[in-house]
């Protein structure tokens, strides 16, 4: 008798011919997740997905496999011989191994190979009486038990499944192309990082740093949020921009209230370019329609339209308390809040211009050189590759 | 020097020295300064917090940093029954707590609150429905050690936990300080709200510790000033003892799993060893591997612990009498007579403790020093012919 994890996925039945690509590349995204755990395997058989945990404990690899985006259930499953005998056995132990054990349970079987000796109706009955005999306490209830027990007779092999563990859902990273991520540092941005993950996206981010305006703590800050994306995107790369000369200069040739959506519109021009560096196709943000003055829709006109390329805002409908609901969930959140200066409220004037003109900003870009300060600041990223298992070292490893 | 004295303190281990004198030179910001030497500082707290709440299973937030074992539970039992006063003023706990748990529930007995001290069986373990019988609508807090210093008794923690799960109202406080870095010590799992832990007692430095307290849990603290740890313990932070901390802890989670069988059986050679050639003495606490395997004690009626002690330390082993931070009282140990031993027997108790640092021989020349020393002091003292 063997444990494995089934693995249901959803969405990808629709993708026509493409499935099989979707197909290959979540079961390549579950054996990244789960490459730390020796011996597990991944595998595909009468087009599901099996996990077979090896020598590992279970709960681990489930709380791994409910990050991968594309899954949408998650079942405990048993493989025991195709014999009545051993059906009994493995149902008795599987309903014993829930947490919690079920009040009401009932059996749903399948028979694929018809030369079982017996009807699917008789292996529910069967397998029924021998729970309700074998577990104390237990009923049958066949409109909303808390377990639904199933059970697939297929050639030499039986597989019985226990409780579905809802997945995360979405579409597979990677089967979506690259998008640029611009992350603040703030709440919001990692939470659309991951709901641009979620359909599928491949994620790098951008991030501005000003020092000495803005500390080497809110770099690692950033540093750190992307680490923790990780989780869901797989590999990061952060490119980190030298943004201190920008600053300055916006701050010494521009209007104060201006100066934020001066600011944005050079930042969506140097993410534009690194996108184009990088093969992104799209940038993200972590925008939400009217949150603060440079949100407002005369704001995100004026700054969007420096750009070329998409700019994908993830979060525009939502309100704060459910970004911040994401915020948490994904682990985000605690980092997030850490109080350190960012490039935004450093320079923040007194009073932002909330409905910013089109033809003010031009005019006062014409003092900038603004050509020469993207290729600038472009040219110094430094850029910072961000793996999962990082997450298990850090700068003081030598130490410990 | 043969050192079975490990449940007093414990030797740091060459690594630890080696994190903490490197720290020392090497990371010596202050982790609340805004600098990079701060920011270093402040990278390698929080890294080796997360090596330490991983070995409790428990989030890095839910971690305090202290001065050790005592200020932990000073901190857990005072900051909670402060906070929740107006919750109610009743609290629990045993007749068998270390001296740093007893006489801060004693302080509060004085303040007004009333203290229900449980008492245990022979083998000097709390019985559960003990707990539940002493349960009130008054209870705000229920503290009860892991495993006990003077004789190794592991307390029934999970399932006061399971049962403290039907009383929200109710703080559960475990003091691990003999436990931690020896066996499997997981608060959240057990139903633990604040839990003690110190460094020095597995081979790491002095002076720092730690307090575990549940995500959610604020308690008033004993330490009020810049703020530190979440306003819950200000002071600058021991940067290099909290890096040796989590040194120490993962050396020795490293090894424990293989050394707990080992020393079970140490502990029983030990135990048979005395029992094929002594007379006239007891083993305290459970002697069977229900209790922990790392200590070992023994009573012999009619000496005094004090001699045996000093007799042993001639041979170059070194032994505690009762736990160190009352050997220096004449009084019979509080724990030992809240387990029904006599006063006679209870003064010549001694208590071997051993750690990961323990080899066979230190064991072999333990017993061997013993059969040796015992029967002349008896013989001295005349115990036979009593």
């Amino acid at each position: 008798m063997n444990d494995l994890i089934l693995v249901r996925y959803g969405e990808l039945a629709l993708k026509g011919k493409n499935r099989k690509d979707f197909e290959n590349r979540l079961l390549q995204n579950m054996r990244n997740k789960l490459d730390g755990f020796s011996g597990v395997k991944v595998k595909k058989t009468f087009g599901r997905v099996f996990v077979e945990p090896g020598d590992n404990p279970v709960e681990p690899i489930i709380q791994g496999l409910t990050e991968v985006f594309g899954i949408v259930g998650i079942s405990l499953a048993r493989c025991v011989e195709s014999d009545l005998e051993s059906i009994k056995k493995a149902a008795v132990q599987l309903v014993r191994d829930q947490d919690p054990i079920p009040r009401t349970f009932k059996v749903v079987a399948r028979r694929a190979q018809k030369n079982f000796p017996h009807r699917s109706s008789e292996i529910n009955r069967i397998i029924g009486g021998e729970v309700l005999r074998n577990v104390e306490g237990i009923r049958v209830d066949v409109h909303q038990p808390d377990l639904e027990l199933r059970i697939e007779v297929r050639g030499e092999e039986t597989y019985l499944y226990g409780q579905d563990i809802p997945g995360v859902g979405g579409l597979p990273v990677g089967s979506s192309g690259r998008v640029m991520l611009l992350l603040s540092g703030g709440i919001d941005s990692p939470v659309a990082a991951y709901l641009a993950l979620k359909r599928g996206a491949t994620l790098e981010a951008i991030h501005f740093h000003s020092y000495p305006f803005t500390s080497e703590r809110a770099k690692q800050k950033v540093v750190d949020l992307a680490q923790e994306l990780t989780r869901y995107a797989g590999n990061v790369s952060l490119h980190v921009v030298p943004f201190t000369e920008i600053q300055t200069q916006i701050r010494s040739k521009c209007k104060d209230s201006y100066m934020i959506t001066i600011m944005r519109r050079m930042m969506v021009r140097i993410a534009e370019e690194t996108a184009k560096r990088q093969k992104a196709l799209a940038l993200v943000t972590g925008e939400s329609l009217g949150q603060v003055a440079s949100q407002t829709l005369e704001s995100m006109h004026v700054i969007n339209h420096v750009a070329q390329v998409p700019v994908l805002r993830p979060l525009i409908g939502m309100d704060k308390q459910d970004i911040m609901t994401i915020s948490k969930e994904i682990g985000t959140y605690e980092t997030s809040i850490l109080p350190y200066e960012d490039c935004c409220t450093v320079f923040q004037p007194k009073s932002p211009v909330t409905r910013p003109r089109l033809d003010v900003c031009e005019e006062m870009e014409k003092g900038l050189d603004v050509e020469a300060l993207v290729g600038e600041a472009v040219d110094g990223i430094e850029t910072i590759r961000l793996t999962p298992k990082q997450q298990e070292e850090g700068e003081f490893s030598s130490y410990f | 020097m043969i050192d079975m004295d490990n449940s007093a303190t414990t030797r740091p281990d060459p690594e630890v020295v080696r994190v903490v004198t490197d720290v020392m030179k090497n990371v010596y910001g202050n982790p609340a300064s805004l600098h990079g030497l701060g920011g270093k500082a402040e990278r390698l707290v929080k890294q080796a917090r997360e090596v330490i709440a991983k070995e409790l299973g428990v989030s890095p937030a839910s971690m305090i940093f202290t001065s050790g074992g005592t200020e932990s539970n000073n901190m857990a039992i005072k900051g909670a029954a402060m906070q929740f006063r107006n919750r109610g003023r009743h609290l629990i706990t045993t007749q068998v707590e270390h001296p740093s748990v007893f006489e801060v529930f004693k302080q509060l007995e004085a303040e007004g609150f009333r203290v229900t001290y449980l008492p245990v069986d022979q083998q000097g373990s709390v019985r559960l429905e003990d707990v539940e019988a002493a349960l009130c609508e008054d209870t705000i807090l229920v503290s009860i050690m892991h495993v006990n210093n003077e004789v190794g008794t592991i307390q029934p923690i999970s399932e006061v936990g399971q049962l403290l799960r039907n009383y929200p109202k109710v703080l559960f406080h475990v003091d691990a300080v003999q436990s931690f870095g020896k066996m499997d010590v997981r608060p959240e799992e057990w139903g633990v709200d604040l839990l003690s832990i110190s460094a020095h007692k597995l081979h790491g430095p002095r002076g720092v510790g730690c307090l575990y307290s549940r995500e959610g849990v604020r308690l008033t603290p004993l330490l009020i000033g810049g703020g530190q740890e979440s306003n819950q313990r200000s002071g600058t932070l021991n940067v290099p003892g909290i890096a040796g901390f989590a040194k120490a802890t993962v050396l020795a989670a490293n090894q424990r799993r293989g050394k707990w069988s080992q020393l079970q059986e140490w502990r029983r050679e030990l135990i048979r060893r005395c029992t094929e050639s002594l007379t006239h003495f007891r083993i305290n606490g459970d002697p069977s591997d229900g209790g922990a395997p790392f200590i070992l004690s023994l009573s012999f009626p009619g000496l005094k612990s004090e001699v045996i002690v000093h007799a042993l330390e001639e041979e170059e082993i070194i032994v505690s009498s009762k736990s160190a931070c009352s050997s220096k009282g004449e009084k019979a140990s509080r724990i030992l007579t809240a387990m029904g031993i006599d006063e006679a027997t209870a003064v010549g108790t001694i208590r071997i403790s051993m750690s990961r640092m323990t080899s066979v021989k230190d064991v072999e020349a333990t017993a061997s020093a013993l059969q040796q020393i015992i029967p002349k002091l008896q013989k001295i003292m005349k115990v036979h012919e009593v």
